[in-house]
């Protein structure tokens, strides 16, 4: 078990991922904004992201996933070991627009309950529901 | 309530911006095929040029008439997409097997290349309205609150 | 030699999410937030996703921060001053032991193998075919869009439908028919 973590250590993305997941966990739970919630949940979702992206790093210095004319030319000489995975990537555009969307949706569900409760504290918001 | 900038040089700046990020927009959106971009940064960065028109030069003035009609157009991005997959199953085909456009003369791989070029106008257009839309959505109220007092 | 330079950003995002939590007022959060946002493109851009990072620039810098300030402006000033409440002992203890928990549960996704490459499962199965085929199938060089728009249309399509119904959800939450 030591040997993959320290395996996992010698990323700094990977060490990246961890502090951000914790950050991002220790805002959504303790605060009580609501508006710090979110700032909170979009900590989480960009350092998930993060680490997909990771993931499809390889290892000697391989290039963008854009075909080269050289390799245009003559698609059989492509070896996939000079181009990053593009996988991960794909999954990754997909969520980031939905991670703005869902944003957009919890912020109005935000001010529809600031306009009716006239608190953005999640305490004082269940004080007033009673 | 959203009024236009009383500084003359961001309203100048702002008439001079907001064409040319239509323009990369489009480019962005065009050459997805060929360098980094695609459909949902080119849509997104059309969205929010008709934003900054309505920051800036107010929403009454003739550059926004466009974006106040296109804020109820959420649909229309949807239907292009599904729209291209319902002429490839027009075409005798499965959905979304862009090989079996009708196009003449065409082989299967420039099909498929102008399938991916559709699709992507059609998530471009559906981002863009959409952003349109939740933006002015967060900003309504507030000019509804200022009419009632 | 490029470790020092993904370190020092590394440590430059790692300071801004910090800042993020500690600042006190909420509209100064949203504006570290957009920082973050910009670090994190150049993240991506430097481990070779520039799809990616175009998209988190365009989007998360700048779409997500108008969301929130617009939200923001309507609140009254003394809402968005917070409050610095003591952190919970349990919240001390338990991070670092969810630390240790992600750590060794990430660790087999990225081994290092005797040459690294086979031995990752997010590389072994579809993705070297879709590096060598997609330009015989589909004619364009970016292979991202071509997987993203071809090999995988219908992930594309639904998220294109997640999109529309958020835009609906928030203008049935928000605007009222009054007119």
């Amino acid at each position: 078990m030591s040997e993959h973590i320290q395996a996992a250590l010698e990323r700094p993305s990977l060490i990246a991922f961890v502090v951000l997941f914790l950050c991002g966990f220790f805002v959504m739970t303790t605060n009580s904004n609501m508006i710090k919630k979110l700032i909170g949940i979009y900590l989480l979702q960009t350092s998930v992201l993060l680490l997909l992206v990771t993931i499809g790093v390889k290892q000697n210095a391989a290039s963008v996933p854009i075909l080269t004319e050289k390799h245009i030319e003559s698609p059989e000489t492509i070896a996939p070991a000079a181009y990053v995975n593009p996988l991960p990537h794909v999954l990754t555009l997909t969520a980031i627009v939905v991670q703005v969307a869902t944003l957009g949706v919890s912020l109005a569900l935000v001010a529809a309950i600031y306009r009716k409760y006239g608190s953005l504290d999640e305490n004082e918001v269940l004080q007033r529901i009673e | 309530m959203i009024e236009a900038h009383d500084s003359l040089i961001v309203r100048s700046a702002g008439k001079l911006l907001i064409p040319l990020s239509q323009l990369f927009a489009l480019y962005v959106l065009f050459f997805g095929q060929y360098g980094p971009g695609g459909g949902f940064a080119g849509g997104v960065i059309l969205g929010t040029s008709f934003l900054l028109a309505v920051l800036v030069l107010g929403p009454q003035a003739p550059p926004c008439r466009l974006a106040h009609q296109l804020e109820h157009g959420d649909g229309i991005g949807l239907m292009i997409f599904v729209g291209v997959g319902g002429l490839c199953l027009i075409g005798g085909g499965t959905f979304l097997d862009y090989s079996n456009l009708q196009i003449p003369g065409w082989n299967d791989e420039e099909r498929r290349s102008l399938g991916i070029v559709l699709t992507q106008i059609g998530v471009a257009a559906d981002i863009a309205v959409t952003a349109l839309s939740i933006v002015f959505s967060l900003g309504q109220h507030h000019s509804q609150e200022a009419s009632h007092e | 030699m490029m470790d020092w330079f993904e370190i020092a950003l590394v440590i430059l995002l790692i300071t801004t999410a910090v800042g993020v939590i500690r600042v006190k007022t909420l509209i100064s959060a949203v504006l570290i937030l957009a920082c973050y946002s910009f670090l994190m493109a150049v993240v991506w851009a430097q481990l070779g996703a520039v799809d990616v990072a175009f998209v988190e620039a365009v989007v998360g810098a700048g779409l997500s921060t108008v969301l929130f300030l617009l939200t923001l402006f309507r609140a009254r000033a003394k809402d968005t001053q917070l409050r610095r409440t003591p952190t919970p002992l349990v919240a001390l203890l338990g991070l670092p032991l969810l630390g240790f928990v992600l750590l060794y549960a990430i660790a087999p996704l990225y081994p290092d193998g005797q040459d690294g490459q086979p031995l990752r499962p997010a590389s072994t199965h579809v993705a070297d075919a879709y590096l060598q085929e997609s330009y015989k199938a589909t004619k364009t060089p970016n292979v991202v869009t071509a997987v993203l728009m071809d090999y995988r249309a219908f992930d594309t399509l639904i998220e294109t439908g997640v999109i529309f119904t958020a835009g609906i959800a928030c203008a049935l939450l928000l605007r009222s028919h009054s007119e």
